[in-house]
């Protein structure tokens, strides 16, 4: 396995709220991955965003890791929850906020943080 | 890409969808906006729900024909 790979399995597995995103929450490269954030916002939850732009390898090691073709993708605790259509779907019925309840506790709006990773191909120093 | 082949994946792929609908969002024929009805999506997570979309159109997604694609899919209940 690559360590790309090994570094996108334990952003999945090791944030709260992953969301591999076009751009970062800063500046933000396409709508769809607008539209997960901005849910994710909505809903309080605490966003790690990674920027899949920066190398094709990226998108296409998480792709191979997720099953899912298109970007963005969401992951709450490793398990994928979605992307753009369903976490707006889940957060318009409130199904969102009780999934982050049942996963994260029911105070994880009180440690609401937004950060970016950055994944690389290289085994961090 | 006309809508018109993305439907008839989709209702090859879903035969008994009560609704099959390609919208072209852009007229560009690159985004796309699909629902589906059906009740093969009963008793389904979203993302088991929109895996088999994605599976359906998985030739004009990893081609590239579809450039952006948004999901609808609905149970029967």
């Amino acid at each position: 396995m690559s360590d790309l790979s090994d570094n996108i399995r334990q952003v999945i597995e090791g944030e709260d709220v992953a969301l591999f995103m076009k751009g970062t929450p800063q500046m933000v490269m396409c709508g769809n991955s607008m539209r997960a954030l901005e849910a994710l916002r909505r809903a309080g939850a605490p966003v790690t965003a990674v920027d899949i732009l920066p190398d094709p390898a990226i998108r296409e090691e998480l792709s191979a890791i997720s099953g899912w073709p298109t970007i963005p993708q969401v992951f709450v605790r490793g398990e994928l929850i979605g992307g753009a259509d369903i976490v707006e779907e889940l957060e318009g019925s409130g199904d969102l906020e009780r999934t982050l309840e049942e996963k994260l506790g029911p105070g994880y709006r009180d440690s609401r943080e937004e950060k970016t990773l950055v994944v690389t191909s290289f085994a961090a120093p | 890409m006309a809508t018109d082949p993305l439907r008839a994946l989709l209702e090859q792929a879903f035969p008994d969808a009560r609704e099959v609908d390609v919208l072209d969002r852009t007229g560009t024929g690159d985004h796309f906006q699909v629902t589906v009805t059906s009740p093969r999506f009963d008793g389904l997570s979203l993302v088991e729900q929109h895996r088999l979309v994605y599976d359906a159109l998985a030739g004009p997604l990893a081609d590239g024909t579809i450039h952006e694609l948004r999901i609808r899919t609905k149970g029967s209940s």
